[in-house]
């Protein structure tokens, strides 16, 4: 009799899951987003520091021209990232038989969406208003936000990754002059090492 | 002991109302096909389970149209809520 029941508990918690939680979430999206980041972060650093001397003081300068070509950067960066996680995702979602775009799906995009949307617009703002130095900080916080967000709708690991994306941009905003070291450690490596993690930890 | 099986909810003796009960309760509401896939039952089996909860009214359901299709969106009721921790309690307790 005692059997029966640590089986019904052990249903109950997995269909709680399944049916609350967005559970294909792929640990090799994050690796390949991670590493896409770090692309992005090198080419943006070479835009930005070209043609000076390694030894000698390095200041940045951005005009109009490098600025929109750090934009484009950027907007690549974001969709080469935002394509390899739908794609690893996806293949995940149907390697374990559930929906790719239900009613899950659609709660665990709107939920990241909103203060990833806001915090993008108000980043814009800023680096129009030119506060170029606020961005780097700023995209780390408001995308740690949409993390914390989210993670009610899937996978644990999401929230604390989300809670060390606000402190590296809480603590980035000390050190303004290395906006994109600071991003290449949130958006890079975090990326790469909790993919990593997640892809070990849930096999498939 | 004995007042531990008085707690335990003949409702959720079966499977498939343990599993829709466990769906509604971290859901505000969740429609009959999702259900379906979830449990893994077929449209009857669902359908008279379904039935037999809200006999209990331990749960409520709406229709509604998606253009022609009708959907059927089924949710916990607060008895039903209650119900259904004092069974998941009962079993704690009994396996403590």
């Amino acid at each position: 009799m005692k059997e029966k029941y640590i089986e019904d508990l052990q249903d109950i918690k997995d269909i709680m899951n399944r049916s609350s939680r967005f559970i294909s979430l792929s640990g090799l999206s994050g690796i390949v987003a991670g590493i896409i980041a770090l692309a992005g972060a090198y080419l943006a650093y070479s835009t930005v520091y070209s043609g000076q001397d390694y030894m000698g003081y390095r200041h940045v300068e951005i005009t109009s021209a490098t600025l929109t070509q750090l934009l484009l950067i950027a907007i690549g960066t974001l969709v080469l990232a935002l394509a390899a996680g739908i794609y690893f995702t996806t293949r995940k979602t149907k390697k374990l038989n559930q929906k790719v775009w239900d009613h899950q799906t659609r709660r665990l995009v709107v939920n990241l969406a909103i203060p990833l949307v806001a915090g993008g617009v108000f980043c814009l703002m800023m680096l129009f208003k030119g506060y170029i130095g606020l961005v780097a900080p700023l995209t780390l916080i408001f995308y740690g936000m949409a993390l914390v967000n989210a993670s009610k709708y899937t996978l644990n690991e999401i929230r604390s990754l989300g809670m060390i994306e606000i402190c590296l941009g809480l603590v980035a905003t000390q050190f303004i002059g290395y906006g994109l070291l600071w991003w290449s450690l949130g958006f890079g490596v975090l990326h790469i090492v909790y993919g990593a993690i997640m892809h070990f930890k849930y096999k498939a | 002991m004995k007042d531990i099986l008085k707690d335990l909810d003949k409702a959720f003796e079966n499977k498939v109302r343990l599993g829709i009960m466990s769906a509604l309760v971290v859901n505000d509401y969740v429609d009959f096909n999702t259900l379906k896939d979830l449990l893994d039952v077929t449209d009857g089996n669902l359908a008279s389970h379904l039935k037999s909860l809200e006999k209990s009214s331990y749960i409520n359901f709406k229709k509604e149209f998606h253009g022609r299709k009708p959907n059927t969106r089924y949710h916990a009721t607060e008895t039903g809520k209650r119900a259904f921790r004092k069974h998941i309690n009962a079993i704690e307790r009994l396996l403590n």
